[in-house]
This record gives C-alpha cells, structure tokens and sequence, in this order.
C-alpha cells in the first residue's frame, strides 16, 4: 500500500536549556500555538517562557479529594449510624460518633486525590501514547538523554514551513528538519 | 583559583559541594544510571538472588502452613496474642516511612540532594509495605475472611466497626501503599523512556515502552507532570504522618499499661523515620560502592542523612524517658509497674547497690526481681539511644563504612522498640493469674527471616531493571539545567560574581602576606 507523507511539524536542535528557554521566549513572542519544547527534564521557568497558564490538575486534585472525604462521611454514616447502628464499648452511634470516622475520611480524601492527580496527568498529557510522529525522526532519541528540542506543529494557524524553518535557525536551533506523519 | 575554592569549601562548612561532583554531564548521568541496568549482571547478582529468593520462597511457604494449620504454629497463646508478627508488620512499615519522607516532605521543602537517592528510597518504601502487610493479613487466623474487613455488604448484614483503629489501620495502610506506588512510578516515568530510547532488543523495548507511556519529554507535559507530583508530595507528606498514627492508635486507644499512652503518635512517627533513615544508609551505600555512583551519591549526602538517624534517633530517646516520666508522674500504680517490673528492671542494677542515700537499696530491689524481657529492653536502649550518638562524630558521618556499622544498630534496635512495647505489654497486666511468657517458634523465626529475604530478593530485582536514580531529576539539579547559566546580566550573577572576586582579592592578599 502506497503510503502518503504528510508534514507534521519542523523541529529544531539546541544546545542547551538556556538556548531552548530563550528560543521559547522568542517563539511565544511570535504569536505561534501549537509548539512544544521537549527535554530531559523540566526546566525551570519554561512554562513562562512557553506562556503556559497554571495547570488545571490543581482544582481537578481539590475535586477528587473533596468527592474521597464525602465518600468517606457516606459510606461510614450510612453504615454505622442508619443501616445497622452497632454499639461497641457503650459508644454511641449517632452524629456524635462522626468524631471517631476522621481517619478514614482523611485517608479516603488522599486515596481519591492522588488518583486524580495520576489519572489526570495522564489523561490531560493524552498519554498512552505509544506511537507518534516525533519518535520518527532520529534525532528525536536524545530527548531522554541530554538533547533539547523546539518543535512548531504544520496544524499552528500560522504556520510557514520557511519562516519558522528561519526562525528556528535565528535562534540558535540545529538540525532543522521537516517531521512527517505517515499516512495511509 | 580553583585550589583556593575547593580550600575555602572545605574550611567554611556553611558552603556546600555541588550535589554531583566531578562536574558530571548529562549524558554520563544517562550512561552510569542506565548501564546498570543494560550491563550482564554480574555473578553476585545471580547467587544473590538465588538466596534470597529461596528465603523468599520460605517465607510464603511458612504463610500456607500458617494459614493451613493455624495461628498455633507461631507462639501466640493468652495472654500474648500479639507477638512477632505485629512486631514484624510495625517494624516493616515503619521502615517504609523514610521514603515517603525523602520523596515528598524533601521536595516540599526543597532538599534537591533528595533526587539521587528519592527513587531507591521509594522503592524500599514499596517492598516494606509488601512485608508488611503479609502480617496483619495472615494473623487474622481465618485468612478466607480477609474481605470481612473491607465494606461490602454481606450476608450476616452487619457492617465493619468504623469506630476501631484497626478498621482505621487497613485503610490506612492500603492508602498509603497505593499511594506510595503511584508516586514512585510517575517518577519512574521520564527514566522509562530513558530506557526506552536506548534499549536495544525488543523484548526490553517493548516492556519499558509500555510502561514509559510513550513519553515525549514536551514541556507541555511536564508542566502537568510537575503539577501532579508536587500534589502527590504534597498529600504524601500528611499521609506518612497520619499512617504511623493511626498505627500507633492500635495500642495508645487501648487500656494496657505500657500501650495506653498519649506520646504514642509522635514517638512512632519519628521511630520510622529513624528507623527507615538507617534502612536507607544500609541499602544506599553498598549500592554507592559496588555501581561506582560516589559522583551522585556523595559525602555529603551520607552526612545529611547520618545527621537525620542522630536527630531522630534524640527525639525516640526522647519519648523513651518520657514515657517514664509520665509512669511515675500519673501516680498510676499499673503504669509504674508495667515500666519498672515489665521493662527497665534488670540483674544489672545490682552493679549500683553500694550507691549511698537509698538509690543503692533502690538498685538492689529493682535488680532483685528483673523483668522477663530486660535483654530486649537494653537492647532496644542501646542501639536506638547510644549508638546513633557517635554521629555527633564528623568521622562516623563520613566514612562509608564506619556508617554503615553503626545504622545496623538502629535496624536492629527498632524491631526491640516494637517487640518490647507489645509483648512486654500484654504478656504481664493487670491480673497476675493470667501472666504468662511468649517464645517465638521456629515458624516465626524463619517467617520473619523470610520478609527479609523477599525485600533484599525485590530490591535486587529493581537494581536490575529500572532506574535506581532518578535521572531526570538528577539532570535538573546540575548548573547547566538552570535556564540562565552563565548569562551575568542579571543581578544575582553580578552578586556572585562581586563575591568571586572579592574571594579572589582576599586570597591573593593571603598569598602576599605569605
């Protein structure tokens, strides 16, 4: 079967998190979109340079906890003091015995938290995904080693293969190259 | 010049080495990290295993006798129904705590020499709960009625007691393994797709590929990425606290003389960090020594957490004298027994009888009746008080090896703190005509020797397949990964810069008047 080449983004080398964070600076100036810049690790500052709001996993964290500590409160309430009230040790088993269910209501407000952390880190970072366009490209292999990477998408509204190719040559980046998406 | 640094780092202890010395790139982190695991495994490795894989497999064998047969095959009887395997379950999972401390209160509060040994810690945090949680499972007798404990409905209609801390201590304990294994393997995520990229045959390929996700490295995904481990951290750090609370619960919320005690939440807490610290040191460093990582895992690093066994190790002592403290100051005729007759009194006491103004007669009475348990006692005194006191020393902090000798006091010492305060609690209470003494059997024995088999067996097998240092973690704290370095326009490089040659000047001058 023939298979069609289509242009999935450019991307370009540098040489250092201090070159790639001021090539960001100047991409985002230049009012592109969908960009990316991949490296071996987090660098600090970069989501300013890349103008990158708060993540939204913070106030989905604060939902997950708040629907654990709930759960928490229902599931011992309804058990413990409406379906079947079990008195041990002469204890009493109506509002005045919440005191003694803030354990597991704080445990059950971490578990469900922490959930949502992982699960939506993963879900927002459209992860797993096992193949993409990026990993066709050789050079791409050093991005977990020590190599540092600007890639501006052919989807960004303003896209122009030669203008962001010089672009990315003006601020230092090497190794510009054309990244296809095969397609059938 | 660069004579003159080194000479003033090490003259001025308030300036620190660099967290990975011998200016070390990114791509010999990459290479020494991952060779680890891409290297034949040397032969140790193998007869390592092998060992402790058997001891393993005793272990869980010894479990289906156990269950087969039941809880009469450890020494329990009345009154000792609690023995070793709680012991063994505090022991464990109070040993778990120091991961979880260096992974998420260390991030929060910003201890970037935390990254080099984080991931290792992390991973010995795991393999303890997995130890631990082989106890409470098990001594229940019955173990087919496990699921008793968790909140479905079932056919007796009657619903799990809310209200009791050992109800508390299976969510608990549960959390906190879910959680600690969730935080450890977003961690491990960026290093499996180190992994990943340099893997060269398909099998490990695929398996690291799998679980890496399929990583870009995109700072849009490590914008979400740090987002949700700073939040992991931070709901790790209340929950490591609150799991050797509510551990503690179990005895404090009881009314045993010896269990019955308000100081019981802190004391545990900083029993398993102390006792966790020195788990970490006991791993760490001859891992540090046989893989070469002297460049990642420095001086410094066993200094800093030598000084944490040394504090941790005061405050238990700490919470040992007061406990005493508040025997004889509640004036509770029980409680002051079960300290003096139950713990402290032992044959040596003897020693001090010529003691004038009463204390000698005093030390004479006590000695004259020891408590069945004083060795455990002494012990746990001695290698969780005394012993971590030479780290006040510089030398022990810095040598390896003398380290190494003196954590093996605290791994001993904290499974006697455990031992002492349950069994020397129970085995001798209120009613003198239920007193009665507990052995171990050798199905205790070798079961407990087994755990320790199983979490060399799982640590070993970690050291073989993933990552044993954070690598991307580690690549952020070198100077090169700030995205200034090297720029001296703004001001906190022209202040750095003043005081370098400022430096400069002064030795210069002390070279002249030499």
């Amino acid at each position: 079967m023939e298979t069609t080449k289509r242009l999935h983004a450019v991307g370009a080398e540098f040489d250092s998190a201090r070159t790639l964070y001021h090539a960001a600076e100047h991409i985002r100036d230049e009012g592109y979109k969908r960009w990316d810049v991949h490296s071996p690790f987090p660098i600090h500052g970069m989501d300013k340079a890349m103008g990158l709001r708060k993540s939204i996993i913070s106030i989905l964290v604060f939902a997950g906890g708040v629907f654990g500590a709930l759960t928490a409160f229902a599931l011992q309430t309804y058990t413990s003091i409406i379906d079947y009230p079990l008195v041990v040790q002469g204890k009493p088993t109506n509002l005045y015995t919440i005191p003694a269910f803030f354990p597991i209501i704080f445990e059950l407000t971490v578990l469900f938290a922490a959930l949502t952390a992982v699960v939506g880190m993963i879900v927002i970072n459209r992860l797993p995904r096992w193949n993409h366009p990026l990993f066709n490209w050789e050079l791409f292999g050093k991005v977990t080693d020590n190599g540092f990477f600007a890639v501006i998408e052919a989807k960004d509204p303003q896209f122009d293969e030669a203008a962001v190719r010089q672009l990315l040559e003006a601020q230092g980046g090497r190794n510009v190259t054309a990244i296809y998406d095969e397609d059938q | 010049m660069a004579n003159a640094a080194t000479a003033d780092s090490q003259a001025n202890p308030l300036e620190h080495t660099p967290l990975v010395t011998s200016n070390r790139s990114m791509k010999w982190i990459t290479d020494r990290v991952c060779g680890i695991t891409e290297q034949r495994a040397p032969f140790w490795w193998y007869a390592a295993v092998g060992i402790t894989g058997v001891l393993a497999a005793i272990c869980f064998l010894l479990v289906a006798y156990l269950i087969s047969t039941g809880v009469g095959v450890w020494g329990l009887n009345n009154p000792v129904f609690w023995a070793w395997d709680i012991t063994n379950f505090v022991f464990w999972i109070g040993i778990g705590h120091a991961g979880t401390l260096i992974s998420a209160i260390l991030f929060l509060t910003r201890q970037k020499w935390r990254t080099s040994i984080n991931r290792a810690a992390e991973a010995m945090t795991i393999f303890a709960v997995m130890c631990a949680g082989i106890f409470p499972a098990v001594h229940v007798g019955r173990f087919w009625m496990v699921w008793f404990l968790a909140p479905v409905p079932n056919s007796n209609a009657i619903w799990q007691n809310f209200r009791s801390p050992l109800l508390w201590d299976v969510f608990a304990v549960s959390t906190y393994f879910t959680v600690s294994l969730m935080f450890w393997y977003v961690g491990l995520i960026p290093d499996l797709a180190t992994l990943r990229d340099r893997a060269t045959n398909k099998i490990s390929k695929f398996c690291y590929g799998l679980f890496a996700l399929g990583w870009r490295g995109g700072n849009r995904q490590w914008h979400h990425y740090e987002m949700a481990y700073l939040l992991l951290a931070g709901l790790s750090t209340p929950l490591v606290l609150s799991v050797h609370t509510i551990v503690s619960f179990d005895f404090a919320t009881s009314v045993i003389p010896g269990w019955h005690t308000t100081i019981f939440p802190p004391y545990f807490v900083a029993g398993a960090i102390f006792g966790g610290f020195a788990m970490v040191l006991t791993l760490m460093l001859p891992v540090r020594a046989i893989f070469k990582l002297h460049d990642l895992i420095t001086t410094r690093h066993i200094d800093v957490m030598c000084k944490i066994v040394l504090l941790t190790g005061s405050i238990v002592g700490y919470a040992y004298i007061m406990e005493f403290f508040i025997a004889w100051y509640s004036g509770n005729p029980f409680e002051q027994w079960a300290f003096l007759r139950n713990r402290i009194a032992a044959p040596f006491f003897g020693w001090f009888a010529w003691v004038p103004g009463g204390f000698g007669d005093w030390a004479k009475w006590v000695a004259s009746d020891p408590a069945p348990y004083w060795p455990a006692y002494w012990a746990m005194m001695f290698c969780n008080v005394i012993a971590p006191q030479l780290f006040w020393i510089k030398k022990f902090r810095r040598n390896a090896v003398l380290a190494w000798c003196v954590v093996m006091f605290p791994n001993m010492g904290m499974w006697f703190e455990r031992f002492v305060i349950i069994v020397t609690s129970i085995h001798r209470d209120f009613l003198p005509a239920s007193w009665g003494m507990f052995y171990p059997t050798w199905v205790d024995i070798w079961t407990f020797i087994g755990t320790i088999g199983f979490f060399c067996c799982l640590f070993l097998l970690f050291m073989r397949f993933l990552p044993m240092i954070a690598i991307s973690e580690v690549k952020g704290v070198l100077p090169e990964a700030d995205p200034h370095y090297g720029e001296h326009d703004d001001e906190d490089d022209e202040a750095l810069s003043a005081s370098k040659e400022h430096k400069e000047g002064a030795s210069s001058v002390k070279g002249g008047a030499d």
